[in-house]
């Protein structure tokens, strides 16, 4: 009988092998590229608005403070997006006739109500609240990054569950004061004098001492102070914070 | 071609085993249905099985497109969508913010649904951006007592401490909770029609202004008629009497199949004049009802179950009460009586007469010799017991009980010095009480005699509904009547008439009506109509001419020259505006409960004579009818909540079957349905009519007697309600509305499919139930505990192989000493009636879905409450079998929330993990479907999403704009399942983060009571408790703590559930013989 496969077919089946391993996890690898891609995540991507709303205009050239729209960030799951009231508290007074505004006019003329494009999206399962991570001292920053410096609003994070999770374990590493939460530009190594006096007024003595024993209170150090008077518990992987049930409902 | 679906097959009941069974049983043993008795194959598919017969649906066309139609009103749009890119999404602010709302918090209003009879409930609607969610009742509101203890209506509004919702809640039944779906029913009628074709309300309105005109310029009203149902609304009521007025000569009539015609006119027997009695359960140490399903039905039921488990608890300071129930069919009231007797419906005014004349009631005639040997032996016994307890004991008449039983009942409680304690009486609520059989009789002698030209019909559907020797249908179908119908659906009698108006749900509009005890309570809408609906009395103002009425216009005009003192108008009254507007906020007028009459009986002679208690024919069957559990008139026929939720004593599904006691289909009886089983269909002759029905043999049925309910065979009822059930109203004549004597059944050899739900979930012989005497429990309050190898008491670890969970992190040792939470509950079946108020909160909360009757008979029902019926063998050493007349016991049954759960180790995917609170969470994103967590629960508590029942996107539910309002329906705070996914109850985790947010916002922790769960809150006899068992002083903790407290299959599989239980505890007397 004859020969049915050529000497040739071993190396042939060697690298197909091995080629299909290597495709094998090119294909995982691939699949992750995208999925962390902000073509998944959205994360960069600027969003067309029916109004081309400048967060740094308001909020860094005006000094707009982020309650004045968001208004039930410290009461409700949701911080609240703005009426058009809100807007026309100002516009009915300047800038009355500016195209830009046209959408905000028809919209309070015709009742009709202004749809903005969303541009944080948490999945439907997962349920997140607003005020009590502003209570507990979790920063706008932290989670929507520089807004002050955004002409069109962007995403920041990927706000995947991961990213979520890092927090929930090691929070001390993104706690602030409480009266920093609406300070866009707030850090420890910006505001350093600043975070020592908050030490120095909020922790005994002893605390103060060891603290601020090299001149320099890290973010770490704050946070865990901030995390026993906030309540916040810093427990790493043993945490109540990553109780399935804290956002899957 | 598919094999077509066979039914399994079934092992007929041999009864003289079962009954050797019984016989020969040792202990107490509870069992389900009587396959589980006789250990048929059926039942032991059902326990061995998961799921019986799991023939696949899916690939099915067939069974797929019925799947389809019967789930029509239940599936929504929305779902969770695992792999796919989410699509982009828009957010939509206010163009102008509502006054006191935060965006994203749930807003609350008071308001009320008009109950059963006519009768107005207080309720707290939760409102989420403008959309009804979620329906609790007002703890302010008389008729809804409040979910917690401490909180009484008046507390509930001053209380500052206290100002979490919980406080405001008050308990439901089933059909309060149910009336969301019917608000988002696709199938409401949704447009105004004229002859069939839509119109405008406009049209109407100018239509019956030239009505109106033209009979003013007559001077007469002549020839125009009204009919409504039970009218307690003060402000309907005035205008329907000011338009009578102004046209004299018209008439309002009212008719509703289920109406009070009996207790009016055996209060008019007894005391000369109509007088509705308000009963004071909480006063009543021994209780006897006569037919009566107090704790279920009737006005104020929910205060009457409240009043009597509050009377449960062994540790009451007035002690235990005792009720006796005589009934023909087994009820809700029945099961949890301490004495049961069974007796056809027509022999129970034999026994009332003999009780009365016991009593001593003098002037009545003699006792039938009919009365049972075992009913006369109650007689003394129970006449000793109700001396002994003068001024606190009562009886209660069932309203299918002719007048004299229900004249002998308020004679018996004169006579035993109850009136002024346990039973006070008030003028009939109802705005014009009167003979309603008698009124619909009048309106259909007129309508064939042509003296009426134009028939306004408000909410009522009497084609379906009216006694069939009337013959409505005919009468009305009249050229010369103008024929005019205003109902939520588009319905039997709708579809006759001329004009129809859609109904606005009492979500959308304004209204009034009075309570069980007389308070004016007062609605508001929560929503715009949906479907442009308008309310009854919208309707009436434009009989009368009033362009575009306004409910509110007209509510404020009615009230305001009520309330507004001292002038003219209520716009002269600033202080008024004030006032209405407190009003609306707590949902009631204070003040206006009605005032107490005192009555005195009049002569014998006119109670009671000998030709009321003359035998009805020849002895032979008699038919009772009665309103069904769960649909209850056909009023809720097209609501699919509540054609899913198990009623609660058969806990059957989807349809209605005859009642028949299982004397009838022994085999040795030799009758005509003798070794007939379950859902066999049979012949029912009344008369000339024979209507084929299947049967359902009912342990405790009284012999000689059959019982239907009322409600089912709709032909216009929706895509839900049409074609379920068997129409008992084609038996049911003006002149024996309830109780039908000299009725013939006959085996037809065919048989029906039944979707019960009684042995599904079966949990084999194990000492599920606990229960004990009164005595017992005295000599041995630790009854609960006795007689178990291993000990697994409340708070007491017993040796596991499992490794204990590590709650470290929350007990204070990680962070800042703040000791976390440990939740838990416990279910008292003391006070538990089984009413399955629970079940459809439970539902409405969580957006659990509806599966549809061929599902529920796979055995895949949905509920994560399930409340478990157990039949009882009472006491073995009695001399009689119990199959008869059995004792009932009802148990919840949902998430057991294990410490060492088994469902957690199974799952491959960790879908279902323990937590630091305790809870077993339940992740649905995570889980794949593998159904080893269900397979591994003792309980039977896992729910597997077969099907895509929440997802599929039915053409048929959407409306011409594209999306189903189903989608409106669900609560924003659960996440809604999708197929593959299993689900169970989670303890509302929802409301317990709502309220650890609060608690941390205010920097304080949860305070008990604070969170209670759906379940919870609608019970109307608080046996549902939630708390924190880390918090020593917790109500929760408390009744861990009692010698009651048992975990179900703790001992056994020291699976430690943070569910438990509290023994029953019952209160027989000792004179009478236990049967």
């Amino acid at each position: 009988m004859a020969q049915i496969f050529h000497p040739s077919a071993n190396t042939l089946a060697r690298v197909s092998i091995l080629g299909g391993a290597f495709a094998a996890l090119g294909a995982v690898g691939v699949t992750y590229l995208i999925i962390s891609s902000p073509y998944q995540t959205d994360v960069d991507v600027v969003k067309d608005q029916p109004i081309p709303f400048s967060h740094e205009h308001h909020v860094n050239g005006l000094g707009i403070d982020c309650r004045y729209c968001h208004g039930s960030v410290e009461e409700s799951y949701f911080a609240g997006m703005p009426p058009t009231y809100t807007c026309m508290s100002c516009h009915s007074q300047i800038w009355t006739d500016a195209p830009m505004l046209a959408p905000v006019r028809e919209s309070l003329a015709l009742d009709r109500p202004i749809e903005w494009n969303r541009i944080h999206d948490v999945p439907d399962y997962a349920y997140f609240n607003h005020s009590i991570h502003v209570k507990k001292g979790v920063g706008c920053y932290s989670c929507h990054g520089q807004v002050d410096q955004m002409p069109l609003a962007w995403k920041e994070e990927s706000m995947n569950m991961g990213w979520c999770l890092e927090c929930h374990r090691n929070p001390e590493k993104h706690l602030r004061p409480r009266e920093e939460i609406y300070n866009l530009n707030w850090s420890v190594a910006a505001d350093q004098e600043a975070v020592r006096d908050f030490v120095q007024r909020e922790a005994d003595a002893e605390t103060y001492q060891s603290l601020t024993a090299d001149d320099y209170v890290s973010q770490e150090e704050l946070g865990y102070l901030l995390a026993a008077m906030y309540e916040v518990p810093t427990l790493g992987h043993d945490t109540p914070m990553t109780n399935c049930a804290v956002c899957h409902r | 071609m598919r094999e077509p679906h066979h039914a399994p097959k079934r092992t007929p009941l041999n009864l003289s085993a079962l009954r050797s069974r019984l016989d020969g049983a040792s202990g107490p043993q509870y069992w389900r249905g009587l396959e589980q008795l006789s250990e048929s194959e059926e039942f032991l598919r059902y326990v061995q099985r998961e799921f019986p017969e799991q023939a696949d649906t899916w690939d099915d066309p067939a069974s797929r497109r019925q799947f389809l139609r019967l789930m029509a009103a239940s599936l929504a749009l929305a779902g969770v969508s695992g792999c796919a890119f989410s699509p982009p999404e828009r957010i939509v602010p206010y163009v102008k913010a509502p006054e006191e709302m935060v965006q994203g918090k749930p807003l609350f209003f008071a308001t009320s649904m008009k109950g059963l009879d006519g009768d107005a409930v207080g309720l707290l609607v939760e409102s989420q951006e403008g959309r009804p969610i979620k329906i609790e009742g007002n703890a302010q509101h008389p008729a809804s007592p409040a979910c917690l203890p401490s909180i009484t209506p008046e507390t509930a509004a001053s209380d500052a401490d206290r100002f979490e919702m919980s406080s405001a809640v008050g308990a439901t039944d089933i059909f309060a909770q149910a009336e969301l779906l019917t608000l988002y029913d696709p199938d409401r009628s949704q447009s105004v029609l004229r002859n069939g074709r839509p119109s405008t309300w406009d049209d109407f309105q100018e239509a019956m202004l030239d009505q109106f005109e033209a009979r003013m310029a007559k001077g007469s009203g002549e020839g125009l008629r009204i009919l409504t149902g039970t009218v307690t609304s003060p402000t309907l009521a005035d205008q329907i009497n000011r338009l009578t007025e102004a046209l004299p000569g018209a008439r309002w009539h009212q008719y509703e199949p289920v109406n009070r015609d009996n207790a009016r006119l055996g209060a008019i027997r007894a005391f000369g004049r109509d007088l509705e009695p308000v009963y004071d359960l909480e006063q009543a140490d021994r209780i006897l009802s006569l037919d009566a399903d107090f704790l279920y039905f009737g006005p104020g039921h929910l205060v009457h179950a409240r009043g009597y488990a509050d009377r449960r608890d062994p540790e009451h300071p007035k002690g235990l009460n005792r009720l006796y129930s005589v009934e023909c069919n087994l009820s809700v009231t029945g099961s949890k009586a301490d004495h049961r007797l069974p007796l056809p419906a027509s022999r129970i005014k034999d026994f009332a007469l003999a009780l009365a004349r016991q009593l001593g009631v003098e002037g009545l005639p003699e006792v039938s010799s009919e009365l049972s040997e075992e009913a006369r032996s109650w007689i003394g016994p129970v006449a000793r017991d109700f001396t002994e307890h003068k001024g606190t004991s009562l009886v209660i008449a069932g309203q299918g009980q002719p007048p004299v039983v229900h004249a002998l009942a308020h004679v018996m409680n004169e006579v035993l010095g109850n009136v002024g304690q346990t039973v006070s009486y008030i003028e009939p609520i109802a705005a014009r009480p009167v003979d309603q059989s008698q009124d619909l009789i009048e309106l259909v002698d007129d309508l064939k005699s042509g003296k009426i030209d134009m028939l306004v019909m408000l909410g009522v559907n009497p084609v379906y509904d009216a006694p069939v020797d009337l013959g409505f249908r005919e009468a009305l179908v009249n050229d010369k009547v103008l024929r005019i119908h205003s109902g939520i659906y588009l319905d039997e009698t709708g579809e006759l008439c001329q004009w129809h108006i859609p109904e606005a749900h009492f979500l959308e509009a304004w209204g009034d009506g009075r309570a069980f005890d007389g308070i004016a309570t007062l609605a508001q809408p929560l929503i715009a109509p949906l479907y442009g609906g308008r309310s009854p009395m919208e309707v009436v103002a434009a009989l009368q001419a009033t362009r575009n009425p306004e409910g509110r216009a007209l509510l404020e005009q009615y009230w305001g020259g009520r309330l507004a003192e001292g002038v003219e108008s209520p716009s002269d009254d600033p202080g008024f505006q004030k006032r209405w507007r407190k009003f609306l906020h707590d949902g009631v007028i204070p003040d206006t409960r009605a005032e107490v009459v005192e009555v005195s009986s009049r002569g014998a002679g006119e109670l009671a004579t000998a030709e009321d208690f003359q035998a009805t024919g020849e002895g032979g069957l008699e038919l009772v009818l009665a309103p069904d559990p769960t649909i209850y008139d056909g009023r809720f026929a097209n609501n699919a909540w509540l054609q899913e939720c198990p009623k609660p004593v058969t806990k059957l599904t989807w349809d209605n079957a005859l009642m028949v006691p299982a004397s009838l289909v022994e085999e040795e009886s030799g009758g005509a349905l003798s070794g007939l089983e379950m859902g066999d269909m049979v012949g029912l002759t009344v008369g000339t009519v024979t209507l084929n029905v299947p049967i359902f043999v009912m342990p405790g049925h009284a012999d000689g007697a059959v019982t239907l309910h009322l409600g089912y065979g709709r032909l216009r009822a929706g895509r839900v309600g049409d074609g379920t059930g068997f129409n008992a109203y084609d038996l049911r004549s003006s002149d024996a509305p309830w109780i039908i004597p000299g009725v013939s059944l006959n085996a037809t050899g065919q048989s029906y499919e039944l979707a019960s739900t009684q042995l599904q979930r079966s949990i084999e012989g194990r000492d599920l139930i606990r229960e004990a005497t009164l005595e017992q429990y005295r000599a041995n309050p630790d009854f609960a505990h006795a007689g178990h190898h291993v000990s697994a008491r409340h708070g007491e670890e017993t040796p596991s192989l499992y490794p204990s969970y590590d709650y470290s992190a929350d007990r204070g040792e990680g962070w800042n000493g703040y000791p976390g939470y440990a939740w838990g509950m416990t279910v008292d079946l003391n006070r538990c009636v089984g009413c399955a108020a629970c079940i459809v909160a439970c539902q409405a909360e969580n957006n659990i879905p509806v599966v549809g009757k061929r599902e529920v008979k796979r055995g895949r029902i949905m509920h994560w409450m399930e409340v478990d019926r157990y039949f009882a063998i009472e006491d073995r050493d009695a001399p009689k079998h119990t199959l008869g007349n059995p004792k009932v016991a009802f148990q919840p049954r949902f998430c057991m929330h294990c410490e060492k759960a088994p469902c957690e180790p199974v799952c491959p995917v960790g879908a279902t993990v323990h937590d630091h609170e305790g809870l077993n969470n339940m992740v649905y994103n995570r889980c794949v479907g593998t159904r080893y967590c269900s397979n591994n629960c003792p309980y039977k508590v896992r729910h597997f999403n077969f099907l895509k029942y929440s997802k599929i996107e039915l053409e048929d539910t959407s409306l011409s704009s594209g999306v189903t309002p189903l989608v409106l329906l669900h609560n924003p705070d659960v996440t809604v399942r999708s197929r593959g996914v299993m689900e169970k109850c989670t303890y509302c985790v929802q409301r317990i983060y709502e309220g650890k947010i609060q608690s941390e916002l205010e920097g304080r922790r949860v305070r008990d009571g604070e969170i209670v769960t759906a379940c919870q809150s609608a019970c109307p006899t608080r046996a549902l408790v939630f708390g924190d068992l880390n918090d020593e002083t917790s109500q929760v903790t408390r009744l861990k703590k009692s010698p009651r407290n048992y975990g179900m299959l703790a001992e056994e599989l020291n699976t430690r559930p943070r569910t438990t239980y509290l023994a029953r505890v019952t209160n027989p007397n000792p004179e009478i013989a236990t049967a």
